[in-house]
C-alpha cells in the first residue's frame, strides 16, 4: 500500500508546477491550464486524505471541485474568445489598455 | 429523502433568488423588446422577495442540512446587506443597460445568482459550502465584468478578474484540502476538537486567508482591483465593490471567530495587511485622474479600515465591521451610480477634470456626489464618520494604538483626493461642453435611497448599531 505522504508530495509538486506556470507564462490559455493543474493537485490531496481517514467527505468534495473547474473553464474560455474577437492576442503582457 | 421544511425556511433567501434568476432567463425570450422593463421588474421583484424571505428565515434560527448552513443574527444581518445591494444594483442598472444597448435578461439573472452565492457564503458553517457559495458569486461576477462584450476595456477587465480570481480560489481550495487533511472534517465547529497535525492546519488556514484576502482586495493581494473596477461596466463595479466584499469579510469573520487556531494564526497577518492595505489604497488614489480608478483605490483603502476593526478581535470590532459594511455599501453604491449616470453614452466622461463646472450645470448631481465623497472621507453627519468612529473605538479598546494612528493618518491622506473632486466640480470652469441629461427615475430613486441611508446612519446610528452588536455574537 502506498502511504499517504506520497500522494501529498505528488500533489505538492503539481501545485508548485501550477503556481510557477501562472506566474511565469505569458499565454493566457497556458495560465488557465496551470490553474486547472492546481485544482487537480487539490483533488489528489482530498482523495488521499479521504482514504487516510476512511470517510467519504473528501471524495464528495473532489466531485464538487471537478464540477467547479468545468464551470470555471467554460466561463474562462468564453472570456478569452470575447477578448480575442476585439484584439487578436492571447498574451497576458499585451493586455495593457488598463495599467496592470 | 426530503429535507425537513424547517431547513428550507433557513435556506429561503437563496431558493427565492435562484428561482427568480431562472424565471428571469425563461421569461426573457417571451418579452418583446419594447417592454424589456418587465424583465428588470421581475428581477427587482426577486431581489425584494429575497429580502422578505430573509425576514422569514429570521424566524427560524438554527442550523440546517446537517449543520452545513446556519441561520443566526450574523447571517441575517449580512443577508439583508447583500439583498439590499442587489435591489439597488438592479434599480440602477436598467437605464445604463438601455443606454449602452446591452439590455438582456442574463444580466439580472447573474446579479441574482451572484447574490445567492453571497447568501450561501455568509451562512456557511462548513468549508465546502463556503467554497460553493464563493464560486457561485465569483463566476457570476466574471461574466458580469465582461458584459460589455464589444469594448476591449471590459474584456480585459474580465480577463484579469477571471485569471487572478480563479488563481485565488485555487489557493483557497488547496488550503481547505490541507485543513481537511489536518482535522478530518470540513465543519468549522469541529475543527478545534479534532486532534490533528498543527503544521498542516496552520498551512491550510494561511492559504485560506490568502484566498479570501484576494476577494476582499487587501494588500498585498489588491493589484487586480483598480483594473477590474475601471474596465467593468459601472453598475457591475458598484456590485463588485459592495456585495462580494461584504460576503468575503463575513466568511473571514466566521472562520476567525469559530476556529480558535485561525484566530491565533491570523492576528498578525491581519494587522500587517490592514496597515499595508490602507497605505496602498490611499497613496495610489492620490495620483489617479480617472474617477472609477480613484474610487477603486479608495475601496482598497476602505478594506484596510475594515481590517483594522477586524484586528481588534472583540465583539465591538465585529459590530464595527458590520456597521461599516453597511455604510460603505451605501456610499459606494451611490457614488458608482452617480458615476454611471454622469459617464454618458459609452462611458466617456470618466476623468476627474470632466466634472469641472458640474456644480453649476447639474447642481443636484454634484450635491449627491459631494455627499458620498464626504461620507467616504468620513466627515460628521454621514455614515462614514460614525463607521470610522466605531472602528477607532474598537481598535483603542483592544489597545491597537498604532493601528488607530495609521488609520488617522490615512484619513488625512484620503482628504486630498476626495476633496479634489469636489473642488473641480464647484470651482473650475468646464473645458468641454457635456450634454446634461436628466437623471432617470430609477437612478434617482437609488440616489435618494443611498443618500438618505448615508445621512440617516450618520444621524441616528443606534438602531443599526444595536442590530450589529446583537449580530456580532457568533456562536462557537
Amino acid at each position: 500500500m502506498i502511504p499517504t505522504s506520497h500522494y501529498l508530495f505528488l500533489s505538492l509538486a503539481l501545485f508548485t508546477i501550477g503556481v510557477i506556470g501562472v506566474l511565469t507564462r505569458r499565454n493566457v490559455i497556458i495560465i488557465l491550464m496551470s490553474i486547472e493543474l492546481i485544482l487537480n493537485a487539490v483533488n489528489i490531496n482530498l482523495v488521499a486524505f479521504s482514504r487516510m481517514f476512511g470517510n467519504v467527505n473528501g471524495q464528495i468534495f473532489a466531485i464538487f471541485v471537478i464540477t467547479d473547474a468545468a464551470a470555471e473553464a467554460a466561463v474562462g474560455l468564453g472570456i478569452i474568445i470575447a477578448f480575442f474577437r476585439n484584439r487578436p492576442t492571447v498574451l497576458a503582457d499585451e493586455m495593457d489598455i488598463l495599467k496592470w | 429523502m426530503f429535507a425537513p421544511i424547517e431547513d428550507l425556511y433557513r435556506l429561503a433567501p437563496e431558493l427565492v433568488l435562484c428561482t427568480f434568476g431562472i424565471l428571469v432567463m425563461l421569461a426573457e425570450p417571451f418579452v418583446p423588446r419594447k417592454r424589456s422593463g418587465l424583465v428588470a421588474f421581475l428581477a427587482l421583484l426577486g431581489a425584494g422577495a429575497a429580502l422578505a424571505a430573509t425576514r422569514l428565515s429570521w424566524a427560524h434560527p438554527g442550523t440546517a442540512f446537517y449543520g452545513l448552513v446556519r441561520v443566526d443574527d450574523f447571517s441575517i444581518f449580512l443577508h439583508f446587506v447583500v439583498g439590499a445591494v442587489a435591489v439597488l444594483v438592479i434599480l440602477g442598472s436598467r437605464d445604463y443597460l438601455e443606454r449602452e444597448g446591452l439590455h438582456r435578461g442574463e444580466f439580472y439573472a447573474l446579479v441574482l445568482f451572484a447574490t445567492a452565492g453571497m447568501g450561501v457564503m455568509v451562512s456557511a458553517q462548513e468549508l465546502v459550502t463556503a467554497f460553493i457559495g464563493l464560486e457561485i458569486s465569483s463566476i457570476s461576477s466574471y461574466i458580469l465584468a465582461s458584459f460589455r462584450r464589444n469594448v476591449p476595456k471590459s474584456n480585459e477587465s474580465a480577463m484579469k478578474y477571471f485569471l487572478l480570481g480563479s488563481f485565488a480560489t485555487s489557493f483557497f481550495l488547496y488550503g481547505v484540502a490541507l485543513v481537511y487533511g489536518a482535522t478530518g472534517t470540513t465543519l468549522l465547529s469541529r475543527m478545534d476538537s479534532a486532534s490533528g497535525n498543527p503544521t498542516l492546519l496552520r498551512l491550510g488556514l494561511g492559504m485560506i486567508f490568502i484566498g479570501l484576502a484576494f476577494k476582499v482586495a487587501s494588500a498585498p493581494f489588491q493589484l487586480w482591483t483598480p483594473d477590474v473596477y475601471e474596465g467593468a461596466p459601472t453598475p457591475v463595479t458598484a456590485l463588485l465593490s459592495s456585495g462580494p466584499k461584504a460576503a468575503a469579510f463575513a466568511l473571514l469573520l466566521r472562520i476567525f471567530d469559530t476556529v480558535f487556531a485561525a484566530s491565533q494564526l491570523w492576528v498578525w497577518a491581519i494587522w500587517v495587511s490592514a496597515a499595508l492595505t490602507m497605505f496602498a489604497g490611499n497613496l495610489a488614489a492620490l495620483v489617479q485622474s480617472n474617477v472609477k480608478r480613484m474610487l477603486a483605490y479608495s475601496s482598497i483603502a476602505h478594506a484596510g479600515y475594515i481590517l483594522v476593526a477586524f484586528a481588534a478581535r472583540n465583539e465591538i470590532g465585529t459590530a464595527a465591521v458590520l456597521f461599516y459594511l453597511v455604510a460603505y455599501a451605501l456610499m459606494k453604491l451611490g457614488a458608482f451610480t452617480m458615476v454611471t449616470h454622469l459617464g454618458g453614452e459609452g462611458e466617456r466622461r470618466l476623468e476627474i477634470n470632466d466634472y469641472a463646472g458640474l456644480g453649476s450645470q447639474q447642481p443636484a448631481a454634484a450635491a449627491f456626489l459631494t455627499l458620498y465623497l464626504f461620507s467616504l472621507l468620513g466627515l460628521p453627519v454621514t455614515a462614514g464618520f460614525l463607521g470610522k468612529f466605531y472602528i477607532f473605538n474598537a481598535a483603542l479598546k483592544s489597545h491597537l494604538v498604532w493601528l488607530a494612528v495609521l488609520l488617522a493618518i490615512n484619513t488625512v491622506i484620503s482628504a486630498y483626493y476626495y476633496l479634489r473632486v469636489i473642488v473641480v466640480m464647484y470651482m473650475r470652469e468646464p473645458q468641454k461642453e457635456w450634454a446634461a441629461t436628466p437623471i432617470p427615475r430609477a437612478v434617482g430613486l437609488v440616489l435618494v435611497l443611498t443618500a438618505a441611508g448615508t445621512l440617516y446612519l450618520g444621524l441616528f446610528p443606534n438602531y443599526l448599531m444595536e442590530f450589529a452588536t446583537q449580530s456580532a455574537v457568533l456562536p462557537r
